[in-house]
């Protein structure tokens, strides 16, 4: 796909920049891992409200994210979403390229890493040598829940991922026992009373305990120890394992873009937001430089001054017009008022 | 007054306490470089953290949202909190916390 902005992450700086840009006649691609739009605005706190954003006295992180979709619309922003942007490359005439884990393949003169503490990714177990069961009988998503058929399977976790898959493999898997740290879920209650349900009918078991071991042969799991909180360990055989534990940042494949970081962050011009490769700027919580503060305000400033430069390599024979919004007409057109 | 930390590999440091701040901002600005993702709004459990039981009845309970919070983390025993959860004051002047999983 040939786009003139390539944006790697739909949290709030990046779509903001989808306005911004737009404004100045850019089209834009924007890439997220998660499934819906929003970063950590979505993932961390879409009920909690935000106090600090100017002229909006307070909203959820929900309800800012509703915003800046709408403000962007006029745009037609395309959203490439449940994928990550896994390698930046230099194409023969000079543009970039961006490949994601699942294979789509962008070109732009520009990109704009937008992405944050990084990618959400499931949080795993830290249990030593379980890595060689990832993917054959240790999961941390549901791709097909034909993989489950039949299976003895043990779930992890206390939220609505752990309860709605216990619930929803139940006909699948030949026995499922949820394994959580206390007597208590942070699930939706409907949710919890289906789980409690099944487990007093015994089509389900529940036991309140921490993973402290997986067990198995090469890639196949045999049994997991549970320790409860006061008794004794015990084994519990079973083929699969799926674990919920919500998800947490990890910085990714970014990291190896060519994009000099420091300390985890990458530095910008603070006049234009771009990195030290032409035409790939950095805007948002995952940029430094003095003085910066992570703050969603701040991301939006960097978006408004990272278009004026990003103009220059996707319009090079163009001049930059700076016009108000207020009061230019062309601007009204754009944004169909 | 002062706060001690001990990271994972033991080592314990005495770390400039200030008041209403909470226990993870103290930690951070002591130069421990806490994962602390969400910034301190009780929204992850990066911060998670054992308090030395002889703390324990000086800081208020914790409330349902972080015991859920405490959910998303491994390795919780009764001693685990979220040190976004905890607020300094005078009382808490010489409180031992010890750095847990997942928080670095």
């Amino acid at each position: 796909m040939k786009t003139d902005v390539i944006i790697i992450g739909a949290g709030p700086a990046g779509l903001f920049s989808v306005f911004e840009l737009g404004l100045y006649d850019m089209k834009c691609h924007v890439i997220d891992i998660l499934d819906r739009p929003g970063g950590q605005c979505a993932e961390l706190y879409p009920e909690k409200p935000i106090y600090d954003i100017p002229a909006v006295v307070s909203c959820t992180g929900a309800e800012l994210i509703e915003r800046l979709l709408e403000q962007g619309k006029p745009f037609s922003p395309s959203f490439h979403l449940g994928q990550m942007a896994q390698s930046l490359e230099r194409t023969e005439n000079g543009h970039w390229r961006i490949t994601t884990d699942v294979g789509n393949v962008f070109e732009a003169p520009v990109v704009v890493i937008a992405a944050g503490g990084g990618s959400f990714v499931p949080k795993k177990l830290p249990l030593k040598d379980i890595e060689r069961f990832e993917g054959s009988s240790l999961f941390y998503a549901v791709r097909k829940m034909e993989d489950f058929k039949g299976k003895k399977l043990v779930i992890a976790g206390g939220g609505d991922s752990a309860l709605d898959w216990a619930i929803n493999l139940q006909n699948i898997a030949s026995h499922i026992t949820l394994i959580h740290r206390r007597d208590e879920f942070r699930a939706a209650p409907d949710s919890v009373g289906k789980m409690r349900a099944l487990v007093d009918e015994g089509k389900m078991d529940l036991k309140i305990g921490a993973i402290t071991e997986i067990k198995g042969q090469d890639r196949q799991i045999e049994a997991v120890t549970i320790k409860p909180q006061t008794e004794d360990s015990y084994d519990l055989p079973c083929d699969h394992v799926l674990a919920f534990y919500g998800l947490t940042m990890k910085l990714g494949p970014v990291a190896d873009f060519g994009v000099k970081f420091e300390n985890g962050l990458i530095p910008v011009d603070t006049a234009t937001f771009e990195t030290d490769l032409a035409g790939v700027f950095a805007i948002g919580d995952i940029n430094i430089y003095p003085g910066k503060m992570k703050l969603i305000l701040s991301g939006f400033h960097e978006a408004a001054l990272m278009a004026k430069k990003a103009f220059t390599y996707v319009h090079p024979d163009k001049r930059y017009r700076f016009q108000y919004t207020t009061s230019s007409s062309n601007l009204h057109d754009k944004l169909g008022n | 007054m002062k706060i001690y930390c001990t990271d994972m590999d033991g080592q314990t440091q005495e770390l400039e306490a200030t008041e209403e701040w909470s226990v993870m901002e103290i930690i951070r600005e002591g130069g421990i470089n806490m994962l602390a993702q969400c910034g301190g709004s009780c929204a992850c459990a990066t911060c998670h953290v054992y308090v030395d039981p002889a703390w324990k009845d000086k800081i208020p309970a914790p409330s349902e949202e972080e015991l859920g919070m405490l959910d998303g983390a491994f390795e919780v025993t009764e001693d685990s909190r979220l040190a976004c959860q905890i607020f300094f004051t005078k009382e808490l002047d010489g409180l031992k916390v010890t750095l847990a999983a997942g928080s670095i």
